[in-house]
């Protein structure tokens, strides 16, 4: 037993009042302020004692958390994929990865990026090729990766890439940190159909990684990317946004967080519309008198419906997770599919309800351009994190356990149909 | 207010699902529906008397276990899931919320405790099954005496105690008489759905006592509580017909391969399981607004409207995934899909559900 199992909340509570009293200032740089905080261990205590965190359990890490909400303390950087490269190093790296990528991740100095997605590998991640050989004892790298969020300003990112071509899909991947300030690295930024360009595509040609930077073994890339995975899928996804601190603040360190927060969500501007904006539908039928359509107000209703239905269902399966229930409570792909559905009746709604006004785009139009961004930001919805279809597939099969559809995919990757 | 039952509610559901499924199989249901009574009476005492059910929601000061409409929507649930074939809706749900929201003490205490018990078998006499506003304009009393048509009510040819909404001139009021008095004819009605007995009853100057005064919103209340027991009865259904669909999809082989394993049946089923969670989790809200007396005041045409399209879609997905054997009348599918299609209809379709939460929506100018 570790014994940090024996402190209790109020002595954690103490220590971190203690600690903040003495270390907290709000005059110093962002960065100075994050090294002192790392390296204080306060940053993440659930992290090991060796690497910057205290070993606490998760109620032992709320206590902290909580009165750094409280007193708004600025934390350490977590925007964009970086908490995912930091999580996956710190759960599959080796010792040197962690000593070397851990601390300028927290501290906001490098920021990070993620490799995974391809042209030609997108719902099927496993069937990526781009291509990684060992020559003259390092890794060069070939290919070409999409959907890369932040890797215009990224100094590293995590990439996945086949090693052996001649092993089945799965067991071919290994898994690399690579440096994007490179040559071989061309990054290009990847414009919407709403025009906003949240996302690059990412050239990789003659791309070196040193050897060292293999993360798990060769050939064991497909576990490590699982592991980041499923990270994604806990914090809500690589494209979270994220808010700035309560209250006003005022310090040069809230001044440095604020501009690194706006930069951070500037990709996402659009992410509240791709959702239909159900909050501006009631004022918009409103405001047109669209409200005294009998047809209208069906479809309103049946969008209210979805929306409070699918609240409620992620309400129950949450309440029925924390109870500690068998039940299988199939909260995250539904509640996905129920997102999806809700938009799109949303921008029915939104249409019904401009009529031609929705021809219009751009700041005078309706709700200062938002209808019209809804519009045209709507079918990313069903697309961005997993597609509807894949949402189903896993929901008939794990949830339903429904039989799994006949593989075309499995042998030698070499031998499998592909669009490259 | 509570978002998930407690240990005693979940109890209660395994206590009532074990005796329907003892007592309520397909076979049971195809001899209750086959008869002119159309249930068991032994099934029914045994309901009654050993389970309770009847007296669930009605207060112990009235001869009831003094539950809510938690409880009773858990009731109903289970009866939805086995096709339950008795006078439960029509006395236990429909004509006890009848009394409890709009007869005066006396009637109360002369009965409600025979309805809890199981000995009365009443019945809410409506002259419209399509809207609380459309109550009132075929059936009159003028001077003690009952008179008009109504043309569709549940389970009048078994009931002992006949619950009238009807009109007095200055308004409508809820009276009573028993179903063998003078004046009153009951004639079954051939029904779509034979698990669900239907009469037309009229009346000829049939003495009847008036027992309470109905107002706009004690009709719009006893038509909510009623309409999110039946909510829960549909969402009872559409969770059999989705497990009995999945079930049928793993074990049907086409094309040397078990049909669910193709994702066209697949993503069909999905999407099912999402809306039946959807709906199920709203009508639990439901439930849990009435028992608590706060929520969105809209929510019970808002669960109605969202229990009668899903029951609908799992009822005919049930059917067409099953293809040519889901038609026949041997394969039990037809059933559901029939109570189905007659709850879709009954206290008001879909569209007037939707059209009812949006006249609230837009008076409180919010959701």
């Amino acid at each position: 037993m570790s014994e940090t199992e024996n402190l209790t909340n109020e002595s954690i509570a103490d220590a971190v009042h203690a600690w903040l009293d003495a270390n907290w200032n709000a005059d110093l740089s962002l960065r100075e302020w994050r090294e002192i905080l790392v390296d204080g261990g306060w940053a993440t205590p659930h992290w090991p004692q060796a690497f910057f965190g205290r070993d606490f359990n998760q109620e032992q890490s709320a206590v902290v958390s909580k009165i750094f909400n409280q007193r708004g303390i600025v934390p350490v950087a977590q925007t964009g994929p970086r908490r995912l490269a930091a999580e996956t190093i710190l759960a599959m790296g080796n010792d040197d990865q962690k000593r070397r990528y851990l601390r300028p991740i927290l501290t906001g100095e490098h920021s990070w990026c993620q490799l995974f997605s391809e042209p030609g590998s997108g719902s099927d991640l496993a069937g990526l090729s781009t291509k990684a050989e060992m020559i003259d004892g390092q890794w060069i790298v070939n290919g070409q990766k999409v959907w890369n969020t932040s890797a215009h300003h990224a100094d590293f990112g995590v990439l996945v890439a086949r090693t052996d071509f001649d092993l089945p899909k799965h067991q071919g991947i290994s898994y690399f940190l690579i440096d994007m300030r490179q040559p071989g690295v061309e990054v290009r930024q990847l414009k919407q159909m709403n025009g906003h360009a949240s996302f690059n595509e990412v050239f990789l040609t003659d791309a070196v990684v040193a050897a060292n930077n293999l993360v798990g073994g060769e050939g064991n890339g497909w576990a490590v990317a699982k592991t980041t995975l499923s990270y994604e899928r806990r914090m809500g996804g690589v494209t979270r946004s994220f808010g700035g601190l309560r209250g006003k603040r005022q310090g040069r360190v809230y001044d440095e967080y604020a501009q690194e927060v706006r930069i951070a969500n500037e990709p996402y501007t659009w992410y509240p519309q791709r959702q239909g904006r159900v909050d501006l539908v009631l004022p918009r039928a409103q405001q047109t008198g669209a409200i005294q359509d009998p047809a209208v107000r069906q479809e309103m209703a049946k969008l209210i419906c979805m929306s409070k239905g699918a609240m409620l269902a992620s309400e129950a399966a949450e309440a029925k997770r924390k109870s500690g229930s068998n039940e299988l409570v199939p909260a995250g792909s539904i509640g996905k599919l129920a997102a999806s559905v809700i938009a799109r009746q949303a921008a029915h709604v939104h249409t019904m309800i401009s009529g031609a006004d929705a021809m219009r785009s751009g700041p005078e139009s309706a709700e200062e351009g938002m209808v019209a961004e809804v519009l045209v930001s709507v079918p990313a919805i069903s697309i961005a994190g997993g597609t509807d279809e894949i949402q189903r597939n896993i929901i008939a099969e794990r949830v339903l356990g429904m039989p799994t559809e006949t593989r075309a995919d499995t042998g030698p990757f070499r031998d499998i149909k592909r669009n490259d | 207010m509570q978002t998930e039952f407690s240990e005693d509610q979940e109890q209660f559901r395994t206590m009532v699902s074990r005796f329907l499924q003892e007592k309520s199989q397909p076979t049971a249901v195809r001899q209750c529906m086959e008869s002119d009574a159309g249930y068991d009476a032994s099934v029914w005492q045994q309901l009654c008397s050993e389970v309770g059910l009847a007296g669930t929601h009605i207060p112990e000061a009235y001869g009831g276990f003094g539950f809510g409409p938690v409880e009773l929507g858990i009731a109903a649930e289970e009866m939805g899931r086995y096709l339950y074939c008795g006078p439960f809706f029509s006395s236990a749900v429909m004509a006890a919320y009848a009394l409890l929201h709009n007869a005066d003490e006396a009637a109360k205490d002369a009965l409600l405790p025979g309805i809890a018990a199981g000995t009365t078998l009443a019945t809410l006499v409506l002259d419209s099954l399509d809207a609380p506003a459309k109550i009132g304009s075929g059936l009159a009393v003028a001077e003690g005496r009952l008179s008009g048509t109504a043309p569709l009510v549940v389970d009048a040819h078994i009931a002992t105690q006949l619950l009238v909404i009807a009109n007095h001139g200055a308004g409508l009021g809820l009276y009573s008489l028993p179903g063998d008095s003078s004046g009153v004819s009951v004639e079954t009605v051939p029904a779509l759905d034979p698990t669900r007995k239907l009469a037309k009853v009229e009346f000829a100057q049939a003495a009847v006592e008036q027992i309470g005064e109905v107002s706009a919103d004690s009709l719009n209340t006893t038509w909510d509580f009623v309409c999110v027991a039946l909510a829960h009865e549909m969402i009872g259904g559409a969770r059999h017909l989705l497990d009995s669909t999945i079930e049928y999809t793993k074990m049907r082989y086409q094309f040397g391969r078990p049909i669910g394993s193709f994702q066209g049946l697949k993503h069909r089923c999905a999407d099912l399981l999402m809306e039946v969670e959807m709906a199920t989790a709203a009508v639990h809200h439901a439930a849990r607004c009435l028992d608590a007396g706060e929520g969105e005041p809209y929510v019970a045409s808002m669960v109605k409207a969202m229990a009668s399209d899903t029951y609908m879609k799992a009822a005919k997905e049930a059917i067409q995934m099953r293809g040519g054997i889901g038609f026949t009348w041997e394969e039990d599918t037809h059933l559901w899909y029939k109570r189905a299609k007659s709850s879709e209809v009954f206290m008001g379709t879909p569209n007037l559900h939707r059209e009812r939460m949006m006249g609230v929506i837009e008076a409180q100018g919010s959701l």
